[in-house]
């Protein structure tokens, strides 16, 4: 079901916690909410699922105006951090219930239920497990007993608030790729929000950035992270290294030398500088380059990252090296970045 | 290192590496004997001397019977109006934000606090038939003092802090996204409450029963002004054992004493065996 989320503001006791956000979720998408705490992704989330009521604005599930629609009627399938199980029920009544308390010709049988219930444990690949107390599973059987108590209604739409966050760090790349193929093999349209870029890129079709309540950018993993749209989304995603400069003529000066990167459509005057630490070029002789004096120098997996001090101000920027690059040893290094974005000084 | 092979049968559960099994086993054991099992087993001791026959003349008396029936018939209706109000109370305390609500919920422990004559003194000037309760009540024809319904008034005024108090903290605890997920799952309302949030609040609710009831079955003071103490109708048993005591016989007296424990203790192990078996399922 495709949703849209049209000019939603949310506030709580006047303070806002959303500004006017607007969101297109193509059917079947898998889409990731990313940002920082308190940037507002739980709340979008919430307001998706109709937990929370937006201050203005509309949610539409396809040309439906879901906002007008209790909990219980918009048919979200929740999952939760914590994974919030019913502990006085079996896995198999956890995952029946919401279709057990349906009423009428809409409720299955008990058989049906129970059918339904070990399919999806299949799907979860829990089998065997019906008859098992929640306290008797490990974090990670756990959450995938809540999502398959979350499909078991055929959501119209899957929402997950951080479901591997309170998971270790190896069951968390385990659960992330196997979400990867129940997503594909279902096709339910999901939105999950994370504050791990890692699993945001990794696993979504779209990534949205938020901060501070509003989103930053919205695109491909690809898009987001070679393409940032704002010094947000730079320092946010991946690793990036920002240093103050100045354009004039046409160029990216630092103090009082060009730097020899060209920028005839920037406007003139104060800027910031961000690139890639991994993404730079060194350089011998510094006749248009940065230059800095080594600073410290960590041998971080497969490569050396080097803290350079640049300038009079002394800014402090990291790049990284091959390990067994001469440079390290060196106390004065020059490099040019290969890819770079300049944004105005705000 | 070996470890020694495991044992058959039952053993001490491991102790800690922390000391102090020895010494707490032993105070607890210690205190326990002094204060409840030395008194307990004398009342056994001086109900025994009274010989067997005289002992079941005495346990199939119509008046002892009686007594019996109507302690804990009152304290079982008690104890069961007490849950469904005693957790209502929890809920408002717990859920809402009203003003007044720390009064309230101080209110709630005055029973333990006030002596349970000045309750039950209230209560039968209350509920008299020319008191302001019973002045109303009275022309519908519902007597309320001096009857066993005034018995299970006085008792619900008794215990229902113990069954607020040990359910509040439990209700407490919930978690507020179990009922999101139940909401997004379908449920409405009722169906929360009564599938999800009252199965993981009965441990609780069994104990204040429990000790509501307890409480229900050994109560005296209040009772005795507003039960009108009519032998075969409206007689507790411990009123009776007291009216035994003041005619010197205190075999009959340690009699009734110790049916009524031996009835207590059932019923309190049956109920301490149902909250083993709901906790060990739960967790």
């Amino acid at each position: 079901m495709e949703v849209r989320v049209a000019n939603v503001r949310k506030e709580f006791e006047r303070f806002p916690a959303l500004h006017d956000v607007s969101l297109d979720i193509k059917s079947g998408e898998l889409i990731a909410l990313l940002g920082p705490s308190g940037s507002g992704k739980t709340t979008l989330l919430r307001l998706i699922a109709g937990l929370e009521r937006p201050t203005k604005g509309k949610i539409f599930f396809g040309e439906e105006d879901a906002s007008q629609k209790s909990i219980q009627e918009r048919n979200v399938g929740f999952v939760f951090q914590h994974y919030a199980l019913f502990r006085h029920m079996t896995v198999a009544d956890n995952i029946g219930f919401g279709l057990k308390v349906r009423h009428g010709p809409s409720r299955p049988s008990a058989q049906e239920i129970r059918r339904r219930a070990s399919e999806l444990l299949d799907l979860v690949q829990l089998s065997g497990l019906e008859k098992r107390y929640p306290a008797q599973l490990s974090g990670g059987q756990r959450q995938r007993v809540a999502l398959a108590r979350a499909m078991a209604i055929e959501p119209a739409v899957l929402l997950l608030d951080e479901p591997f966050g309170a998971l270790d760090a190896q069951v968390r790349r385990e659960l992330r790729r196997w979400l990867r193929e129940i997503h594909d093999a279902t096709g339910h349209t999901t939105v999950f929000v994370t504050h791990d870029q890692e699993e945001a890129l990794e696993l979504a079709d779209r990534v949205v950035v938020m901060s501070q309540g509003s989103i930053e950018q919205i695109g491909t993993a690809d898009e987001i992270y070679d393409t940032p749209n704002s010094p947000f989304v730079y320092g946010f995603i991946g690793e990036s290294s920002a240093l103050p400069v100045k354009v004039e003529d046409g160029q990216v000066w630092i103090a009082d030398r060009p730097i020899g990167l060209p920028a005839p459509h920037a406007p003139r005057g104060e800027a910031t500088l961000f690139f890639r630490p991994h993404d730079v070029d060194l350089v011998d002789e510094c006749n248009g380059c940065i230059a800095g004096t080594v600073a410290a120098s960590r041998r971080v997996a497969g490569t050396r990252r080097v803290e350079l001090e640049i300038g009079g101000e002394r800014q402090r920027i990291e790049i990284e090296l091959p390990v067994d690059h001469p440079a390290a040893q060196k106390s004065r290094v020059a490099f040019r970045p290969r890819r770079w974005k300049l944004f105005p000084a705000a | 290192m070996t470890t020694a092979p495991a044992k058959a049968g039952w053993r001490f559960r491991q102790p800690s590496v922390i000391p102090g099994f020895g010494l707490t086993l032993g105070f607890s054991l210690a205190y326990l004997t002094l204060i409840i099992l030395i008194p307990l087993s004398g009342l056994i001791w001086r109900s025994a001397a009274l010989g067997w026959a005289d002992f079941w003349a005495i346990a199939t008396d119509r008046r002892t019977i009686n007594a019996l029936e109507i302690s804990f018939g009152t304290a079982f209706i008690a104890a069961m109006v007490n849950v469904v109000f005693g957790t209502i109370v929890a809920w408002v305390l717990v859920r809402y934000s009203f003003p007044g609500r720390r009064i309230v919920d101080a209110m709630v422990d005055l029973p333990f606090a006030l002596p349970t004559a000045v309750a039950g003194i209230a209560l039968t000037t209350l509920y008299a038939p020319n008191g302001w309760l019973g002045s109303l009540l009275a022309p519908l024809g519902i007597k309320v003092a001096y009857t066993p319904l005034g018995i299970v008034i006085a008792l619900i005024f008794i215990g229902l802090p113990f069954v607020v108090r040990t359910v509040q903290p439990i209700m407490e605890e919930i978690d507020k996204e179990v009922e999101e997920v139940a909401a997004t799952l379908g449920a409405n309302r009722f169906q929360t409450i009564a599938r999800v949030l009252l199965p993981g609040l009965a441990p609780a609710i069994v104990t204040g029963f429990a000790l509501a009831f307890a409480r229900g079955v050994g109560e005296y003071g209040s009772v005795i002004f507003i039960a009108g103490n009519l032998p075969y109708k409206s007689e507790i048993a411990p009123l009776l054992i007291v009216i035994r005591l003041e005619e010197y016989n205190y075999a009959a007296a340690t009699a009734i004493a110790a049916i009524m424990l031996a009835l207590s203790f059932v019923m309190l192990l049956v109920i301490n065996l149902v909250q083993t078996w709901s906790r060990k399922r739960y967790g």
